[in-house]
């Protein structure tokens, strides 16, 4: 990175805030549309990081991928199921918190102490490809990684088929074998129209 | 302090804290849209260490940056998946409350 090491060092330190702010308003806040819109930031924030390692491709995978679709695909939802709801209280609730909590304070100790107390062997930092990280990655997926690469994208086309036939709202009425009848209340329990006209 | 470069044990504790925030509220959410947020943060932290992992030890070859585009491609799958699941259990259940999915609990 050709950036001077205290502006690396701030950048850093900016970034890693704002992402561990971010994450815990993403968990924490009551209302969860503040909780998508900060998760955007988080996501841009690890994009940062990402430059900062030298990877601006990924950066920009990441860019495009997590806050232009997963996002916006998180909103959607949020905006197709958001009502206003009075949950029931759940029993032993305090406790659940504190067993939780423990568990999440073991496990970060666990992983902060291997962080500091492991040796890593570092590489060679002039051996670095540098800013032709993109010119690799290329070459990786056409090469060594070409199979996981193909397969990636029937990944994906099931990925998109599957949540078409899961989000789609018509059944079937009639039993393609046998032409009874369906039952519809065992696929779809009768409810109100969610949309309500307001009036 | 004289540093040549930002060390790697910082971009792993940055992961690691992201992961255990993840955990936290994966465990703790009752709307299910934020559980699926939570597995969005577990997922960038682990593209954090996987970043940072290929850029401090294996810093010519890069073969972590092609483990976190092909994360990124599942994370994306699996986010589309996610929210039509969640969309037809609202369908069914006209709630997002986590406590209220038992149907397969025993």
């Amino acid at each position: 990175m050709s950036i001077a090491v205290t502006t690396q060092i701030i950048c850093f330190s900016i970034l890693s805030l704002v992402i561990i702010v971010g994450a815990l308003g993403v968990i924490l806040l009551e209302n969860i549309v503040y909780s998508a819109f900060l998760l955007g930031g988080v996501f841009l924030s690890v994009a940062g990081l990402y430059l900062l390692l030298n990877a601006s491709f990924v950066a920009a995978a990441q860019v495009l991928v997590y806050v232009g679709a997963v996002n916006v695909l998180i909103i959607f939802a949020i905006m197709l199921v958001n009502k206003k709801e009075d949950l029931n209280p759940i029993d032993n609730l305090r406790s659940r918190r504190f067993i939780s909590t423990s568990i999440c304070l073991t496990l970060l100790s666990l992983l902060i102490r291997v962080d500091l107390s492991n040796i890593w062997g570092l590489s060679d930092p002039n051996k670095s490809i540098g800013e032709e990280s993109t010119i690799r990655i290329g070459e990786h997926l056409f090469s060594d990684y070409l199979l996981p690469f193909e397969v990636a994208s029937v990944l994906l086309l099931m990925a998109m088929i599957g949540a078409i036939v899961l989000a789609r709202r018509d059944v079937m009425n009639k039993d393609i074998s046998t032409g009874l009848p369906v039952d519809q209340e065992l696929i779809e329990k009768s409810s109100e129209p969610l949309l309500i006209k307001k009036n | 302090m004289n540093l040549e470069s930002i060390p790697l044990q910082a971009f792993l504790i940055i992961s690691s804290i992201l992961f255990c925030i993840g955990i936290w509220g994966l465990l703790n959410s009752r709307n299910a849209v934020r559980v699926l947020m939570s597995i969005e943060l577990m997922l960038n932290a682990v593209n954090i260490n996987l970043m940072a992992f290929s850029s401090y030890i294996d810093n010519n070859l890069i073969q972590g940056q092609v483990f976190t585009i092909f994360v990124i491609t599942v994370a994306a799958a699996e986010a589309a998946v996610g929210l039509a699941i969640l969309l037809s259990l609202y369908r069914n259940r006209v709630t997002v409350d986590m406590e209220s999915f038992n149907l397969l609990k025993w």
